[in-house]
């Protein structure tokens, strides 16, 4: 049976279990559920989980450790003349045996008669119907190939059967239990808790995911390349990947991306700061709520348009507009029409990025401003301070830890932002300081070393990893002290 | 009686006020106030100019020109030798631009044997014809010899000439369209034969490397596969572990740790889930590349930390009377949360994560790093057929160098924002009519 089948099976014995679970309950208590100590359908709901969670672990399992074995076991059957080749021929190997093996499933029983005699036509054959072989296969591999088929479909039938024994035997045996005073709620709700455990946990996993995936990968890059280099390097010259050059492996140097995240960073946060922090602070103090109940949301539509917008917004209006302007300008001061601003710029990414961020800036502060007691306000108004000196002397004041891990948190965005500098920022690895040429950042070139076509074995396609560890890094630095800012901050009045 | 007097001495005596500053103070509290209006319009003028510039450029993107002429399907070109009853290849081969140009050609009286107009022509076809009429012959090869009335889709440079976003003033070697064509243009026009029609094309095609044939259709179908994914695994879990945080959780260590993860999975960068999608569903556990269901996967871990955080806030303001009272009664602590607190959770659960799905909606860096950028012209059958995304289409058609892919990326663009807007909307009006104040 295939395992969607196995799954619908498993689905239909948890229901008919339920029933059946449900209705001993009744019959034994007489067709009153007040004799009971649960009611009735935690009963069925006991039943039908006894049969069905233990038979789904082991079906999970069955199906991630089967062909880890099987495929050891074919390998190993492998000719010695294979066995003495380097790794990356065998995985070559196994992946032609594997194909072939695919493409027997498909022929009839005397078409493989016929071909076994002639290995070389088995191409062809198999071209026709659609499975396409990397090279011709070589007879051992028609072995090996019909010993994968037979290993599988053993595998795949004990699988059925042991799953499905697995489920009547836990149907059975919980069935048996049901009496008027077994404790059938207490153990439904044992078992739903673990289960909310195991979600929550998920966000550890998600973690350890990112971090392990990362670091494995990063330490083959690594191991290639010294991360005195990678991390100190100034030039970034990856070159493509060969296959099989081991001259000009090309350099990876971090600096130039990192000036470049930070600079475009920079420049989105002289934008994003002063327009955010003073949006905030006209909205909490001054604003009738009129204005605040239409103006706040208006200002967090910009947070919800999707970046790559942005991005596009910053291609085809911003950038040639401004390219357009600097022309202008040089042209009526020096009278040459010559743009002094490229159309892809560190300005035309960072300006763009900085008006994606003001919502960010200004709804966090808004929180944190409005957060500031009452009482502060008063007594400064009260000893005759303007309003706006109240802000500045009192209000700010004592928002400002929360200010500054909300600017923190705002400036981890923009260096983790992709989709802008992707279409905005430009694609050239340079360490300049004017702000009217093209730069590139860490995210820019983690998305161009990884589209196209990848192998996980070249320097070329790890570095990604590498750049991508960084980045986790860097924000989650930024993160983590920012939280702790605000937390300790938010200590204060409460 | 004593006169008073007031003399004009008296009322020098009183004291002249003391400058302390008033209007300089004043003035700094109405600049100060200016700023705050001035960063205000800032930003919403910016919001204003964003739509503006894509609603204007790309509002043209829904209608197409079309050249309706009568179509010749002439046996001499399709099928001079009578083979198709033996041959299936040759109805599929065969040469289905020259009838269309010749149709065309015909409709403005241009003659068969001038080669360079005929050309001309051609070009204001697009090529797309080829798949149009195989089709129609190959559905119902009776038409062979007779002559059928057939909306043609014009070449791209034609439909953005005839939109006018081609600068025509410019001299003839500049620009993409001839002069000739231009004429042409104006005679179909007047003949009724050339005008704008409803472009249901961009909603329904897949990809195509002519702007005019071009559409999000394979992308609708897997941002909507994406969407059911990420609604299928996060709504379940996101709450699950909410639940389990908010109301079972001991606090120690472990939870503390479990909820600054949250905090932080919140706000890591999205192409670092694009990483870890690329490393262990599609390296490690052998998915296939450019599939909706790992786009799928990696939204949903996005997803997650947004879902759980919203719905860590409605169980939070479910007061804790409801609780006290079910418990009262004899529930037990999970009856309680699930017959009582959960369903009163579930108006700031569901717009939480209709937030969140729209947010996944329109992230594209992960799904560039699975392979999503891929030239999809074909409906997936399948969550694990090669596909793309509404966001990546935007993407890869931004890079596209002719005018009229600007045009179509402003009109997916609004397409997208439609969505979102109409999620967004949702999630507000679902928020207004079911949130309860206590």
């Amino acid at each position: 049976m295939s395992t969607p089948l196995i799954l619908l099976a498993l689905a239909i014995i948890a229901i008919a279990c339920y029933v059946a679970g449900t209705r001993r309950a009744l019959a034994i208590a007489g067709g009153l559920s007040s004799n009971l100590h649960s009611r009735q359908g935690y009963y069925g709901s006991f039943v039908a989980i006894c049969a069905t969670v233990p038979a789904a672990i082991v079906l999970a399992v069955w199906l991630i450790a089967s062909p880890f074995y099987i495929n050891s076991t074919v390998m190993s059957g492998f000719p010695e003349e294979v066995k003495t080749q380097s790794e990356a021929q065998q995985g070559l190997s196994f992946g032609m045996v594997g194909g072939l093996a695919r493409g027997m499933d498909v022929l009839t029983l005397e078409e493989i008669d016929a071909v076994s005699a002639n290995p070389a036509e088995l191409r062809s054959l198999l071209g026709t119907k659609g499975v396409a072989l990397a090279g011709d296969p070589e007879p051992w591999m028609v072995v090996s190939a019909g010993d994968l088929n037979a290993m599988q479909k053993i595998s795949s039938r004990i699988m059925t059967a042991v799953v499905l024994i697995i489920a009547l035997a836990g149907a059975g045996l919980s069935y048996v239990r049901i009496a008027p005073r077994f404790r059938a709620r207490n153990r439904v709700e044992k078992v739903i808790l673990s289960a909310l455990v195991l979600a929550s946990s998920i966000a550890i996993v998600t973690t350890i995911g990112i971090v392990m995936s990362m670091l494995t990968e990063a330490t083959h890059f690594f191991g290639r390349v010294s991360p005195w280099e990678f991390f100190f390097g100034t030039v970034w010259d990856p070159r493509f990947a060969a296959a099989g050059a081991t001259a000009s492996e090309g350099q990876f140097g971090l600096i130039p991306l990192l000036a470049g995240t930070l600079y475009i960073g920079f420049v989105a946060m002289l934008v994003a700061v002063p327009v955010g922090l003073f949006s905030a602070i006209y909205m909490s103090e001054y604003a009738s709520p009129r204005v605040r109940s239409i103006a706040k949301p208006l200002l967090e539509v910009l947070a919800g348009i999707p970046t790559i917008v942005y991005g596009f917004f910053a291609l085809t209006s911003v950038g040639p507009f401004l390219r357009d302007i600097s022309a202008q300008l040089s042209g009526l001061t020096t009278g040459e029409y010559a743009n002094f601003i490229q159309a892809q710029s560190v300005l035309t990414a960072g300006f763009v990025m900085g008006i994606m961020l003001i919502p960010y800036v200004s709804s966090l502060s808004d929180d944190i401003i409005t957060a500031v007691p009452r009482a502060l306000r008063d007594g400064s108004l009260g000893l005759g301070a303007t309003k706006s000196e109240t802000i500045k002397k009192v209000v700010m004041p004592a928002a400002l830890p929360g200010v500054v891990g909300a600017l923190l948190m705002t400036a981890s965005r923009a260096i983790g932002e992709t989709m802008i500098v992707v279409l905005a920022a430009g694609v050239a690895a340079r360490m300049q300081l004017n702000p009217f040429e093209p730069m590139t950042t860490v995210t820019v070139k983690i998305v161009s070393q990884l589209t196209g076509d990848l192998e996980f074995t070249s320097p070329q396609t790890l570095v990604a990893f590498a750049l991508g560890i960084t980045l986790f890094a860097i924000t989650l630095c930024l993160n983590i002290y920012a939280l702790f800012i605000v937390r300790k901050y938010r200590e204060q009045y409460e | 009686m004593t006169d008073v007097v007031s003399s004009p001495a008296g009322v020098l005596a009183k004291p002249a006020r003391r400058d302390i500053g008033i209007k300089r103070r004043y003035a700094a509290e109405r600049r100060f106030r200016a700023y705050g209006i001035a960063a205000l319009s800032f930003g919403l003028l910016f919001l204003a100019l964003l739509l503006w510039s894509v609603v204007s450029k790309g509002y043209t993107a829904f209608q197409q020109t079309m050249i309706t002429v009568p179509v010749e399907f002439s046996e001499q070109v399709i099928d001079k030798d009578n083979e198709r009853a033996t041959d299936p290849q040759k109805l599929m081969t065969a040469n289905y631009p020259i009838i269309a140009r010749n149709a065309v050609a015909k409709a403005l009286g241009v003659a068969e044997s001038n080669t360079a107009d005929l050309r001309a022509v051609n070009q204001m076809i697009s090529n797309s014809v080829r798949s149009q009429l195989r089709d129609m012959v190959v559905a119902n090869p009776q038409i062979i010899g007779t002559t059928q009335t057939v909306s043609l889709l014009a070449a791209g440079d034609i439909d953005s000439a005839w939109k006018g976003q081609i600068n025509l003033d410019v001299s003839e070697d500049n620009r993409k369209v001839s002069d000739k064509q231009v004429g042409w243009m104006n005679q179909l026009a007047e003949a009724g034969a050339l005008a704008k029609h409803f472009n249901g094309g961009i909603f329904f095609n897949g990809a195509s490397s002519r702007p005019e044939a071009a559409g999000v259709g394979v992308a609708l179908i897997g941002s909507f596969y994406m969407m059911l994914i990420v609604l299928v695994l996060s709504l379940p879990i996101g709450v699950a572990a909410s639940i389990y945080l908010e109301e079972f959780a001991p606090k120690n260590r472990l939870t503390d740790l479990i909820e600054v993860n949250i905090n932080n999975l919140a706000a890591v960068p999205s192409i670092v889930y694009g990483l870890l999608g690329l490393a262990v569903f599609v390296n490690f556990m052998g998915l296939p590349r450019s599939a909706s269901l790992v786009g799928g996967l990696v939204l949903t871990l996005m997803t997650l930390p947004t879902i759980i955080i919203a719905t860590r806030a409605a169980l939070k303001a479910v007061p804790p009377s409801i609780r006290a009272a079910a418990l009262g009664l004899g529930a037990s602590k999970m009856q309680t949360i699930f017959h009582h607190v959960l369903p009163l959770a579930m108006p700031g659960i569901l717009t939480g994560t209709i937030i969140g799905l729209a947010h996944a909606l329109g992230e594209t860096a992960p799904l560039l790093l699975i392979g999503m950028v891929a030239f999809v012209a074909n409906y997936p059958t399948t969550p694990m057929d090669p596909s793309t995304a509404l966001p990546v289409q935007i993407y890869m058609w931004a890079n596209e160098a002719e005018r009229a892919f600007v045009e179509r990326t402003s009109g997916a663009i609004i397409i997208l924002l439609l969505f979102l807007i109409v999620m967004n909307v949702g999630a507000i009006l679902l928020r207004r009519r079911f949130e309860r104040r206590w």
